[in-house]
């Protein structure tokens, strides 16, 4: 039989395994399963390694998500992290409270944050139980990307235009910063990295400002992470710098519902894998027969001859979709994902 | 100054706020103010740039940085020549943004710049969570209210705050905007908003329609 492991890393070969894979992105939900808060969920590391075994024998998903949330790399700066009852916990403010704070800013160890070290014993945990049959995908926020939470969106953007040294000396420190973290993840047995680097995105910042800012960044980042990475756009367009992403050395991309998938397919030429792009905060009106569709719908645009996985635009799918939605969507994957695709035109 | 050639001008300061073009910004709007007044320049230069922004990052051909940092500028040159104080400012009905249960503040920051730099006076609450936006909009009589979130779960309480506004028979127009909106294109209704942009300008647009039922 065909383990998760084998599957996936067919597919990434840009060969057609037994079937399409898939990531469900399911993250804050092992707290259901647990009957946890949110907060409680992710205050101990044997908590998210038992909710996510018992995400994957629930959905049989071809991968276990290994990140927590986006905040907790704030936290390992001082920041602090707001949790909610029914959705993502977020970060409570900034950690740059002056533009001058960059020039002060110094690199951040790992085994000195608390949630990052946490983190760590959750993918050593799963790896414990699933050894080399299940791939681990740990995540990084970008270097490039992080600074919308260490200072604020609008403060972040008047920095990458009106101050380019401090912009440098940030990206200097968030760069080792997410090379360690991303390093520590594949140490302690994550199979891949998620590079979340939203703002590279066309919708985020003009591709031209891009090359001359995230881009040298991403390239650099990304060759220093000693595993495969996942380009992660998180929702955002970016089809205007695929060319700039294959570039930088990862071996897939995840990409936006806004974008077709076939489009995609067609510009990455075999170069990466697609990562896609099911809509998750429609998903949560989904019937069992609209999952059908749309399952159907990207696997006919993305689903030949491997170099896909099916997975969420985002990355996270929302605390609201409910579970028999995502049993719907996982069942049209065995229904309309086995290889080879005869049903395809 | 026509409204021809104040349309021409507008071509060009979107062309500049495209390019983040400041100076050639600047020599565009001080030009039209030479010409024309400030309110006839907003309405007939000003807004329809600015419609043209949202327009275009709604189609994915230009990036919110160049709407934020665009929006930005927009609003300081409108401000030097319509204050804050200025009577011709639009400001009735009392209106209001917000960021609702959530964190994320740059989509309410370029709202607000579009609005201002569009000649509205319009209240910034910040973030609040649902009872103290409500209490907040009764005391201020707030018939306009505009909704920023970024998060589904945030969206979903903006129908607790239509129906803490109902029951207090508050008669208050509300209009969403964020993510969750443009992915789910149902949502605006379900949340029982009575509008949603779909970029920024739009707010402009969506306000503008609704004034008139108070004029």
């Amino acid at each position: 039989m065909t383990t998760a492991m084998q599957r996936v890393m067919t597919a990434i070969g840009q060969r057609e395994p037994d079937r399409v894979p898939v990531f469900l992105s399911v993250t804050m939900h092992g707290a259901k399963e647990l009957g946890l808060s949110i907060r409680d969920y992710y205050s101990r590391a044997e908590n998210v390694v038992e909710g996510q075994m018992r995400l994957l024998d629930k959905y049989r998903g071809d991968g276990l998500n290994a990140a927590y949330y986006a905040a907790i790399e704030l936290e390992a700066f001082g920041g602090e992290t707001i949790f909610f009852e029914d959705g993502p916990p977020n970060a409570a403010g900034p950690v740059i409270l002056r533009d001058e704070d960059i020039d002060r800013l110094e690199p951040v160890r790992i085994t000195d944050a608390p949630g990052l070290v946490r983190a760590l014993e959750t993918i050593r945990g799963l790896k414990e139980r699933v050894g080399d049959t299940v791939p681990i995908l740990g995540s990084a926020i970008s270097p490039f990307s992080l600074p919308v939470m260490q200072m604020g969106f609008d403060r972040y953007i008047e920095l990458i235009y009106e101050q380019p040294v401090r912009f440098a000396k940030l990206m200097a420190v968030n760069q080792a910063f997410c090379a360690d973290w991303a390093n520590a993840q594949l140490a302690s047995g994550a199979t891949a990295i998620g590079y979340a680097d939203p703002m590279a995105s066309t919708t985020n910042i003009p591709r031209e400002i891009f090359l001359k800012t995230g881009y040298p960044v991403a390239k650099e980042t990304i060759g220093r992470i000693k595993g495969a990475t996942a380009f992660h756009l998180a929702s955002g367009r970016g089809l205007g710098i695929v060319e700039d992403i294959v570039a930088t050395g990862a071996s897939a991309v995840g990409v936006s519902t806004f974008e077709d998938l076939a489009d995609w397919k067609a510009a990455l030429r075999g170069r990466l894998t697609l990562i896609g792009n099911l809509n998750g905060v429609e998903m949560r009106r989904w019937s069992a027969e609209r999952a059908e569709t749309e399952v159907k719908r990207a696997i006919a645009k993305a689903g030949r001859g491997g170099g896909f996985i099916l997975t969420d635009n985002h990355g996270e799918i929302p605390w609201q979709v409910p579970d028999a939605t995502l049993l719907a969507i996982r069942d049209a994957v065995d229904r309309w994902g086995r290889y080879p695709l005869d049903w395809v035109e | 100054m026509g409204e021809n050639r104040l349309g021409q001008s507008a071509n060009k300061l979107y062309e500049a706020l495209v390019l983040l073009d400041r100076p050639r910004i600047e020599e565009i709007f001080i030009q039209a103010v030479g010409h024309a007044s400030p309110l006839q320049v907003i309405e007939d230069m000003m807004i329809p740039a600015l419609r043209r922004l949202g327009d275009e990052w709604s189609a994915g051909r230009i990036a919110l940085s160049q709407i934020y940092m665009g929006s930005r500028i927009c609003e300081d040159l409108v401000e030097r020549v319509l204050p804050a104080s200025a009577v011709e400012r639009k400001s009735y009905p009392p209106m209001a943004i917000v960021l609702l249960h959530d964190y994320h503040t740059l989509g309410k920051r370029i709202v607000l710049s579009v609005m201002r730099a569009s000649g509205f006076n319009i209240l910034d609450f910040g973030h609040m969570e649902t009872d103290e936006l409500v209490g907040r909009v009764l005391s201020s009589d707030v018939k306009i209210l505009l909704i920023s979130v970024l998060m589904l779960s945030s969206a979903l309480k903006v129908k607790d705050v239509r129906a803490a506004l109902d029951a207090k028979g508050a008669r208050v127009r509300i209009a969403v905007g964020g993510a969750p909106f443009l992915f789910d294109s149902k949502l605006w209704r379900e949340v029982g908003a009575d509008a949603m942009g779909y970029n920024a300008a739009d707010a402009v647009a969506i306000v503008q329609d609704w004034r008139k039922d108070w004029s």
